[in-house]
């Protein structure tokens, strides 16, 4: 089987799962500042599936490609530690505000300059839109197949990939040609672990704006490193239309937020019985709690 | 997510002590490494950056894989196939987790593919393993063997066995003790063989009670000198695993630590390299293995200590009781309280000796390179005979702490901590092989009292009061007198010349010693973080009230009681034979 080039796309998102008091503002916006940030879990899920590709296919590159502000750049050295080739970062103040559409229109720009590629993966969702529309889109738009809710890869031949899908109701085997797009569930496989010697080698990495406020030491280190310097691609670089990136480009409006505060206002009391643990099992399939 | 690393912070307030930066200056050689590997540290704040990362990853894993495991491997433990050990899937994942993320062979030199590391860094790994599952940190903390290779292995040695820890995540084994001789090394039996015709050494016969006996590596001592009964006739080899010559013949059944295989062996004309000298196996290599493996135990113990101090603190603070939780009930907020004050003073005592030894290694290590300086060669005699008093010292008395908080933080949990549904069952079953192996509590203080009588200990203790700052001269009039209290005592056992009576008294000695040593050092600590300085006052006073009950002792002890002892013993034995 020949190497393989893949792309995997990454979010840097707010650290929803660990949500303090003040993690939204009176307004019902999100507070950024409170929240410290995370690689977006499914997109960690993404990467563990590029690395086992190329674990079972020796001379496979896995390229990190993600979009945001400079402190997104925390995701391309995390993706180095743990076994990614290269790393890309598209940041440009111009790209914010961006919603999925103009979102998936600057990725796809990115990856169409990293081209060729075999195949792009991606988290199946953000936790902080939770959409999944971003990877969808992006395959629309470079007009190749998609693979959604991918859990393994169970084959890897020279013309195409059979992947697992974990559907709500059972899983399907689907083939698919290069170049493909997938987007990968969180049932399968969780990330490797940072690598020591890794992140001892990439903990300098640094964009070409990071650098701006550098020492002289990390610059030299830069200069006899030059795989430590992250590319940072701006709007001119992709040759991005105006139009259709950042709020330009974004078509969705938010009406408004609400704040909701979940209360409990029934509780069940349930003995140790058969017939009363079924009963609660009834209720929460049909509730769709479980299952 | 947890993080054993980041939730705690006394890791990082250890690894800032100013004789820090001349360990990693040495073990570094001043930085001239990064030339030629890539991840090697530029400089001092690089190299600590470096340190706090890479146990931020060890950190996760304890908590992410290793502690959610422990219950598993401690209900399925290891087995046996086909004469050869399978450990619990826990045990593999955990494993197979350190290794993917490059953390075997930490301390080993870049050249061996290592990291380089001091021991402080590797240390506090060895910590946070054993916090989240003490039987595991057996099987990675044997990693131990590959500094022993490297210290006195021959250079084709080093490149042939020292890899293969990084790079295949190869495990370790010191396979030391036999049916009868476990405390007693000198006896090992053995049978270690020179073929004149092929050149090479074969191993024949049982050894019991091989913590991780079935390793990829192991460090054999048997008897190469035929005819020979004492330690001279013993040599250390390395057996490889891949020569298939040694059965597991039985695994223990064990009280805890279950996850960890502890091996009955049969080498059958095992295959097998001389390491460094024929005869200096028990004297010289054995003696550098073992007191980096009472190091390692140390470091366990605060591990066991920390976790079950934990759990204390979860269950008191949900668990209510008459209306409030039971934190709040006196008794109990004094237990947990002086668990934690304990364990603050245990983990000083713990990185304050691995300092000690990582400057002598680092002496060790440099002196392969090139001569030492006059000056440099004292300071390595001066912190060696520190190491060689401050290992037993921690060992004896981390692991006897760590005891007594499994117990405390058991009997927090009431009833339900005796039963199997929280991890202090677990927790309380694996503290109790800590006093045991690698040398029991006993000979510790053997090895330990040597500081009483040299001196060693005291003179310490000045050069620490000499550091106290003004502010503390209320603690430090505390700890002054314990310290007059200690050198009465021992005086006036010392200057009876009777060696019995100084074995009799040796643990409560040293222990007194270490209550002092302790004491100082949470002081100094707070002198530096002041949130040390609760710790200090509580410390002291338990420490200070613990001293004045065996100096009490020791001055009230009659010599003739102890033929008191030996009668009642005899009578025992009378009365025994009666029945």
């Amino acid at each position: 089987m020949r190497p393989l080039k893949i792309v995997v796309l990454a979010k840097q998102v707010p650290d929803t799962r660990h949500v303090g008091p003040d993690a939204m503002k009176p307004d019902g916006t999100v507070n950024r500042g409170k929240l410290s940030t995370v690689f977006n879990p499914d997109d960690l899920h993404a990467l563990e599936l590029a690395l086992n590709i190329k674990d079972r296919i020796p001379g496979t590159t896995v390229t990190l490609l993600t979009m945001g502000p400079q402190k997104a750049a925390d995701i391309i050295r995390e993706g180095y530690y743990r076994g990614a080739d290269y790393g890309v970062m598209i940041s440009d103040r111009r790209f914010g505000g961006a919603d999925t559409l103009a979102t998936s229109y600057t990725l796809v720009k990115g990856i169409k300059k990293l081209a060729p590629y075999d195949l792009v993966l991606g988290g199946r969702q953000a936790i902080d839109g939770d959409t999944a529309q971003v990877g969808p889109q992006c395959a629309d738009k470079l007009n190749i197949p998609q693979v959604t809710y991918v859990e393994e890869i169970l084959e890897i031949n020279d013309d195409k990939i059979v992947a697992r899908r974990r559907l709500s109701k059972g899983i399907e085997t689907v083939a698919a040609p290069y170049p493909c797009l997938m987007t990968v569930h969180g049932s399968s496989p969780a990330c490797r672990s940072r690598h020591a010697k890794k992140v001892m080698q990439y903990k300098y990495a640094r964009t070409k704006t990071e650098l701006r406020s550098a020492d002289e030491m990390l610059l030299l280190l830069h200069e006899k490193r030059p795989y430590l310097t992250i590319p940072e691609w701006s709007v001119e670089d992709i040759e991005a239309n105006l139009e259709k990136i950042g709020l330009n480009g974004s078509p969705t409006k938010v009406k408004s937020v609400e704040n909701i505060v979940l209360t409990a206002n029934e509780a069940k009391i349930l003995s140790e019985s058969d017939a009363d643990i079924e009963m609660m099992i009834k209720e929460l399939i049909e509730h769709h709690t479980i299952g | 997510m947890d993080n054993f690393f980041k939730d705690t912070p006394d890791f990082r307030f250890h690894l800032e002590h100013p004789i820090v930066k001349k360990i990693v200056a040495l073990k570094e050689r001043n930085f001239s490494e990064s030339e030629k590997y890539e991840y090697a540290p530029l400089n001092h704040e690089d190299a600590i950056d470096t340190y706090e990362k890479i146990l931020e990853i060890v950190g996760e894993i304890c908590a992410d894989t290793i502690a959610k495991n422990a219950e598993g491997v401690d209900i399925e433990g290891p087995h046996i196939e086909n004469n050869e050990v399978v450990y619990a899937k826990g045990t593999t994942a955990d494993y197979k987790a350190l290794h993917d993320a490059g953390l075997i062979g930490m301390s080993l030199p870049r050249k061996y593919d290592g990291l380089n590391f001091p021991l402080l860094p590797y240390v506090m790994a060895a910590e946070m393993v054993a916090r989240a599952d003490a039987g595991f940190a057996n099987i990675w903390g044997l990693q131990d063997c590959a500094e022993t290779i490297y210290e006195f292995g021959s250079e084709a040695q080093r490149e042939k066995y020292l890899p293969r820890f990084n790079r295949d995540g190869a495990t370790a084994a010191m396979v030391l003790t036999e049916p009868d001789a476990g405390s007693d090394l000198q006896s090992v039996k053995l049978k270690a063989t020179f073929n004149e015709e092929d050149k090479k050494w074969y191993l024949n016969g049982v050894k019991r009670f091989i913590t991780n006996g079935d390793a990829d590596i192991s460090l054999v001592l048997a008897r190469s000198e035929e005819g020979t009964t004492d330690a001279r006739g013993l040599s250390m080899f390395i057996y490889d695993r891949n020569d298939h010559a040694v059965e597991v013949r039985h695994l223990e059944k064990k009280l805890g630590i279950k996850g960890s295989p502890t091996c009955e062996l049969v080498f059958k004309n095992a295959p097998a390299e001389l390491v460094g000298k024929e005869r200096f196996g028990l004297i010289k290599y054995v003696m550098a293995l073992m007191n980096s493996a009472r190091l390692g135990v140390g470091a366990q113990s605060v591990g066991i200590a920390d976790a079950a101090y934990r759990e204390a603190l979860k269950y008191a603070e949900e668990r209510a009781q008459f209306g409030k939780v039971i934190v709040n009930f006196p008794a109990v907020y004094e237990m947990i309280t002086n668990m934690r004050v304990r364990i603050d003073a245990l983990r000083s005592l713990l990185y304050e000796t691995t300092r000690f030894v990582d400057v002598t290694k680092v002496y060790e290590d440099v002196m392969q390179e090139r001569s030492l300086e006059k000056e440099e060669r004292m300071e390595m005699k001066g912190y060696a005979k520190l190491a060689n008093v401050f290992t037993p010292l921690l060992k004896l008395t981390a692991s006897e702490a760590c005891n007594v908080i499994a117990y405390d933080s058991l009997q927090i949990h009431g009833g339900t901590g005796f039963m199997k549904d929280f991890p202090i069952e677990r927790i309380y079953r694996d503290a109790r092989i800590t006093s045991i192996y690698e040398g029991t509590t006993q000979l510790q203080a053997v090895a330990a009292i040597k500081g009483v009588t040299t001196g060693v200990f005291l003179e310490q203790i000045k050069n620490y009061d000499a550091k106290i700052s003004e502010e503390n001269k209320f603690l430090q009039a505390k700890l002054q007198e314990m310290t007059a209290n200690y050198e009465q005592v021992s005086q006036k056992v010392i200057e009876t010349h009777n060696t019995e009576l100084l074995d009799f008294h040796s643990r409560r000695l040293v222990e007194m010693a270490g209550n002092i040593i302790m004491g100082y050092l949470l002081v100094l600590n707070s002198q530096r973080d002041e949130k040390f300085s609760k710790s200090a006052k509580l410390f002291i006073n338990l420490a200070s009230s613990e001293n004045k009950e065996k100096s009490d002792y020791i001055s009230n002890f009659d010599i003739e009681n102890l033929s008191l002892y030996k009668l009642v013993q005899t009578e025992i034995l009378e009365e025994t034979s009666l029945a």
